[in-house]
């Protein structure tokens, strides 16, 4: 199994992990490995077999009523900010 | 020295008054004052703190009636949010984060009266096997091959639990497991470790990775240890909608239940070309000890045992990629300096602020989770692992608990790591199907190899069974009489 260079490139954006050009093709390479060896899994028939959607045994999910639990809590909410204004969350300049 | 008992010892010593809370938390915080430098188990010691629950402890000590943990000093994975204390993953994203909760697991042994004495180190975001992967440096495994003085890994991802545990820096420490990381340390560094069956204790409050996956559990120097440990931290939580609404046994108590009658399984999977004679012959030794107290020994197969690793590989980077997502520089954590844009802080971030192993993962799933993949990879997984479950569900129509090896190896040298991260990735060739099925599963230390390092058997039980294995373990535990400690420890530090 081997990935392309436009795919990793694809797959860092997708992630939104920046990756320089020698960062890349280590990570193609590497990528490719594990997932070549992951094609062992190709010998596997599945066929009929249903999916394992999480690991709880719970028979069912539970549910409680919807009411407000937590809340009035915005020093807590904003206190790991790396930067803030005021009560908000700030990001670079996202309009011209 | 106090740094010798075990958890089960200082608790009856501080009910006579033999020594208070305060002794046995300063006799911690010392030997961690001596010996941390070098083994990195912790990466934030929170002494004053520890100083202060003692002085608490001993009050209520004195008052009478105080739960049984109390005053016992214990080390935290930092890995569980614990209030107004650095949880940092061991990953420089966050490396400032102050949560403003505590996670369930940790509020239930506080609650218990336990003394914290830190945070331990572990691989970043708990993914690795030999602790190499932390933002703040590697741990040191206490244990040397006869005569050598390399520096062994200890095992990971709770490898600074193991090795304070195994150093005698704590009397017991929390361990996350999401494909061996309680149970692969625990035999590196000669301790016990229990993973519980998935939902006996509560995920709230711990650091996510692969959520179908992660469960806490408890690492000490006894089996009973691990019991009383457990008993405080399992039990159900409403905030996590996969804890089980189950009554908790009394834990403690199995460790004297009889064997007798109880069918152990022996998979012969479990027994890939290449294995060392050596650790066949431990396992040998394991399987005559269980039979000498009255276990009947059955062989049983798993078939679909070699399928867990790369099954494990698809589903848990799945997870971790989506997981890991909110980690963007915004809300909490390192934000990246000088970006131009928002993606651009987002890219720079996540650059700088996770680690090649981390990357790696994260971008593993992104690709079997992206269009056009996700058949192939992702839900092809999720029905390997039905198979895998299913081997487990007809094992035990025949058998109540498995015995297996804990690991492939002993602790291996930190500069004979392996380049390639599909050879460091089966290190949990033996501890990933259990975890993939959410079956509770216990590492118990049974000898010592020829170059005088520990080796660990593995107890596999049914969902909900830890029971089983406390008593299987307990009875291994006690026919291995294993006494070896390492040389690197409290009091007898080189």
């Amino acid at each position: 199994m081997s990935l392309d260079p436009a795919t990793t490139r694809r797959i860092a954006r997708l992630a939104r992990i920046g990756l320089d050009d020698q960062e890349t093709e280590a990570v193609r390479t590497q990528l490719g490995g594990i997932l070549g060896w992951i094609e062992i899994l190709n010998e596997v028939e599945v066929e009929g077999v249903p999916p394992m959607v999480g690991t709880s045994m719970n028979a069912a999910l539970p549910q409680r009523e919807d009411i407000v639990t937590d809340g009035d809590c915005q020093e807590k909410v904003l206190s790991n900010a790396p930067d803030r204004a005021g009560p908000f969350f700030t990001v670079p300049k996202v309009v011209e | 020295m106090l740094t010798d008992l075990t958890i089960a010892q200082a608790a009856e010593g501080l009910r006579r008054r033999d020594f208070s809370a305060a002794e046995l938390t300063k006799a911690h915080t010392g030997a961690i004052g001596q010996l941390n430098e070098r083994l990195n188990a912790y990466i934030t010691v929170t002494a004053d703190k520890a100083e202060a629950a003692a002085a608490q402890a001993d009050k209520a000590l004195a008052a009478g009636d105080a739960p049984t943990l109390t005053g016992i000093p214990l080390g935290i994975k930092d890995l569980f949010c614990t209030e107004g204390v650095k949880t940092t993953a061991a990953s420089r994203i966050l490396g400032n984060f102050v949560p403003p909760y505590e996670s369930t697991v940790t509020a239930n042994l506080l609650k218990n009266g336990a003394v914290f004495l830190g945070k331990t180190n572990l691989d970043e975001f708990a993914m690795g096997s030999a602790n190499l992967t932390s933002a703040f440096g590697e741990v040191e495994n206490p244990w040397h091959r006869t005569g050598d003085a390399s520096v062994l890994v200890p095992g990971g991802s709770s490898g600074g639990s193991a090795a304070a545990v195994a150093a005698h820096i704590a009397m017991g420490a929390t361990g996350t497991d999401t494909g061996g990381s309680i149970r692969q340390p625990a035999a590196y560094c000669g301790i016990v470790g229990l993973k519980p069956t998935y939902g006996r204790c509560s995920r709230w409050g711990t650091i996510a990775f692969a959520s179908s996956l992660d469960q806490a559990g408890p690492m000490t120097r006894t089996v009973e240890d691990a019991a009383i440990m457990l008993q405080a931290m399992a039990g159900h939580d409403p905030k996590d909608s996969t804890s089980a609404d189950l009554a908790v046994p009394d834990y403690r108590a199995a460790t004297t239940r009889s064997l007798k009658g109880l069918r152990v399984g022996i998979p012969a999977e479990y027994r890939p070309e290449g294995m060392s004679a050596e650790l066949l012959a431990v396992w040998q030794k394991g399987i005559d000890m269980l039979r000498d107290a009255g276990c009947e020994i059955v062989d049983v197969s798993l078939p679909h045992t070699k399928y867990g690793l790369a099954t494990y590989y698809i589903i848990a980077p799945a997870e971790c990629s989506s997981n890991l997502a909110r980690y963007d520089g915004v809300r909490f954590g390192v934000r990246a300096e000088g970006a131009a844009s928002l993606d651009d802080l987002y890219e720079k971030t996540r650059h700088d602020g996770f680690g090649e192993e981390v990357r790696r993962r994260i971008l593993v799933g992104t690709y079997v989770l992206s269009a056009g993949y996700y058949d192939a990879y992702y839900l092809k997984a999720q029905k390997v692992r039905t198979l895998i479950r299913r081997d487990f569900t007809s094992a035990f129509e025949k058998v109540d608990v498995l015995l297996t090896p804990t690991a492939p190896t002993a602790a291996f040298g930190r500069d004979e790591k392996p380049e390639d991260p599909v050879q460091m990735y089966l290190n949990d060739i033996f501890t990933v199907p259990a975890s993939m099925a959410g079956q509770p599963a216990m590492s118990v230390p049974v000898a010592l190899d020829s170059r005088g390092l520990p080796l660990g058997l593995q107890l596999i039980g049914r969902h909900f069974d830890e029971e089983t294995l406390i008593a299987a373990g307990a009875a291994l535990e006690k026919a291995a009489a294993f006494s070896a400690r390492p040389d690197l420890r409290a009091g007898a530090a080189a």
